[in-house]
């Protein structure tokens, strides 16, 4: 019989432990598809992140390191300074990425560290129980601003694309979607630019994945998606925000 | 002839680092250390390595930790404060079971402290700063020399199991200039780093770093594991030097700059007619409790000297079990003890008899 449909080589056959409607799932294959199409799965180190995706180093079949809270993007670094020669990703959400790991993020992409960054926002800490983010919006409700975020007490929501995008090491910085068919389409374009950006040697690559969290926004899988849509797309516009020739 | 070089304590430590096979290193800025990161800066491009100055200590020790889970030789260097804050990724350096070398050039504390030389960072690197259960092997040189030769010794202790190794120096050790040698010395076997991610070229199943173990009892095993591994450290590379001990009825316990304070000062003392000795511990985790047990039974006190306000005495009760009695003389904040002051305590301790 014919095969129509199968995982990528580059993921496991480890279940994934991800809530029903949550959107990682979808990332984490978008990512091993490319590893995949760019042929480079025996060359590749992935760093994990805590947070939802914690467990990622059992479900990307290529070597992995997994980092402390924030600190992939040094972690990665480290790795990259041994072996050029290596491909190496960081798979971290917005607490991780945004919130304790900013200055590793910050100074990762100022150095122009030649790694690619796959950046999971969606507003909230998920594997914690749905505290607020550095991305949370503004009124969103969360277990730690259970008012809604009030940016005379919280602060305002962290644009992590459009910021790291003003740094001369930043070599290509793209914040996509996972809603809709034709964006998840997109975001694939984007993951696999960056990695070639990497291949290429151009330095630090980073694309922002808006996603989902049924579970810690208290909706049902498509209320979600509507939820992104109305409310997380405006904050955090789609688009290429850095591409170096 | 032997090539001797005069240097200076940081940058012997780094020319002997690189000596030994360190290919990366990733460090900040902090004071009194700030001779390693520039030594590193310079010679490190030359011959091949790495050097990057990391935006943080907490950056620097997960450069660290990445480098090392990618099978290179590697190391870090501070002081107090700055390890205060690499204590996190230590601990996840030990947890993931990877191969390192920090050095911590002590300065006074607590908080931002002093500049100059102390010792009272030894129940951080010797209790285990970070969180969890796991050792650091601890190395604590009282020369220049002796810690080029730890140096080449620490990056061996760590391949062959696998853990974190300090270099536990001080203020004065870190900037003081003696004569070098750099010993093409015996190199232990090492074992082959087939753990590392290097990237599975098509040959092997994945590698995975990892410190994460949600099921407690897995998690228990791989804790007394390392444990084990622990106590065969315990049992075979605890490192002292004794002297005078065997006549000795009080013998003074020191490591590092103040073990040649405490040399001086049994050396004066002695002349006096009064009987001291002296261990200095080298290792300083594993605890050399041997040469107290052999040494209690026929000295009357202890006398434990140090740059803090009493740390490594603790250990010594311990060794000595009750035996004898044990005292303790301390200068704390980056004062050094003088030998006038100690010999003043083993007179006050011996009454005057000799």
């Amino acid at each position: 019989m014919q095969k129509v449909f199968q995982k990528p080589k580059s993921m496991s056959d480890v279940e994934l432990h991800y809530c029903p409607g949550c959107t990682h799932g979808i990332v984490h294959r978008l990512v091993a598809e490319v590893i995949d199409e760019l042929n480079i799965e025996d060359k590749t180190i992935g760093v994990a992140p805590v947070g939802c995706a914690v467990f990622a180093y059992n479900y990307f079949e290529c070597d992995m390191q997994e980092a402390a809270h924030g600190r992939a993007p040094a972690v990665a670094t480290g790795i990259k300074r041994v072996n050029p020669e290596n491909i190496v990703f960081t798979y971290q959400g917005d607490g991780d990425l945004a919130s304790i790991g900013t200055a590793e993020t910050v100074h990762a992409a100022a150095r122009g560290e030649n790694i690619t960054v796959i950046f999971i926002n969606n507003a909230i800490y998920g594997m914690t129980g749905g505290q607020m983010a550095p991305t949370s919006l503004l009124g969103q409700v969360t277990t730690t601003s259970p008012y809604g975020r009030n940016p005379e007490i919280q602060g305002h929501p962290i644009r992590v694309s459009e910021m790291l995008s003003t740094l001369d090491g930043a070599a290509y910085i793209s914040r996509v979607s996972v809603d809709t068919v034709k964006n998840i389409n997109n975001a694939k374009k984007a993951i696999k630019k960056a990695f070639e950006t990497q291949i290429q040697g151009k330095g630090f690559s980073l694309v922002e994945v808006l996603s989902t969290c049924p579970t810690n926004w208290g909706m049902s899988p498509i209320e979600a998606l509507e939820w992104l849509r109305q409310n997380m797309i405006p904050q955090y516009p789609l688009g290429v925000f850095k591409d170096k020739e | 002839m032997s090539d001797k070089v005069l240097m200076k304590g940081n940058e012997a430590i780094a020319e002997a680092a690189i000596k030994a096979g360190c290919k990366c290193f990733f460090g900040y800025p902090i004071t009194p250390q700030n001779e390693i990161p520039e030594y590193m800066a310079k010679r490190m491009p030359k011959v091949g390595g790495v050097f990057l100055q990391a935006e943080s200590e907490v950056a620097a020790i997960n450069m660290v930790y990445g480098a090392a889970g990618a099978g290179a030789r590697v190391m870090t260097s501070s002081s107090s404060p700055g390890i205060s804050l690499k204590q996190e990724g230590i601990s996840y350096i030990a947890g993931a079971d990877l191969p390192c070398v920090i050095v911590n050039m002590v300065r006074g504390g607590p908080g931002l402290g002093g500049i100059q030389a102390a010792q009272s960072d030894y129940f951080q690197a010797v209790k285990g700063g970070g969180h969890g259960d796991y050792r650091l092997v601890v190395l604590a040189p009282s020369s220049v020399q002796e810690a080029v030769d730890l140096v080449q010794e620490a990056f061996d202790i760590a391949d062959i199991y696998r853990m974190p190794v300090m270099i536990l120096g001080d203020g004065m050790i870190g900037q003081m200039m003696e004569p070098v040698e750099f010993k093409a010395g015996q190199r232990r076997q090492i074992p082959e780093k087939n753990w590392a991610t290097t990237g599975t070229g098509g040959k092997r199943k994945k590698n995975v770093i990892n410190s994460l173990y949600i099921e407690p009892d897995v998690l228990e095993k791989l804790v007394f594991d390392r444990y084990e591994k622990y106590k065969k450290i315990e049992e075979t590379e605890a490192k002292y030097e004794m002297v005078n001990c065997e006549d000795a009825d009080i013998i003074l316990v020191a490591y590092g700059t103040t073990a040649r304070i405490a040399k001086t000062a049994m050396k004066a003392i002695r002349e006096q007619g009064y009987k001291v000795g002296l261990i200095r511990p080298v290792t300083l985790w594993p605890f050399p409790s041997e040469a107290f047990k052999t040494a209690a039974k026929t000295a009357k006190a202890f006398l434990t000297v140090e740059m803090s306000t009493g740390q490594m005495v603790e250990d010594v009760k311990l060794s000595v079990n009750g035996e004898k009695p044990v005292y303790f003389f301390g200068r704390t904040g980056g004062v050094v003890p003088t030998p006038a002051e100690i010999i003043e305590r083993i007179k006050n301790i011996s009454g005057g008899e000799r």
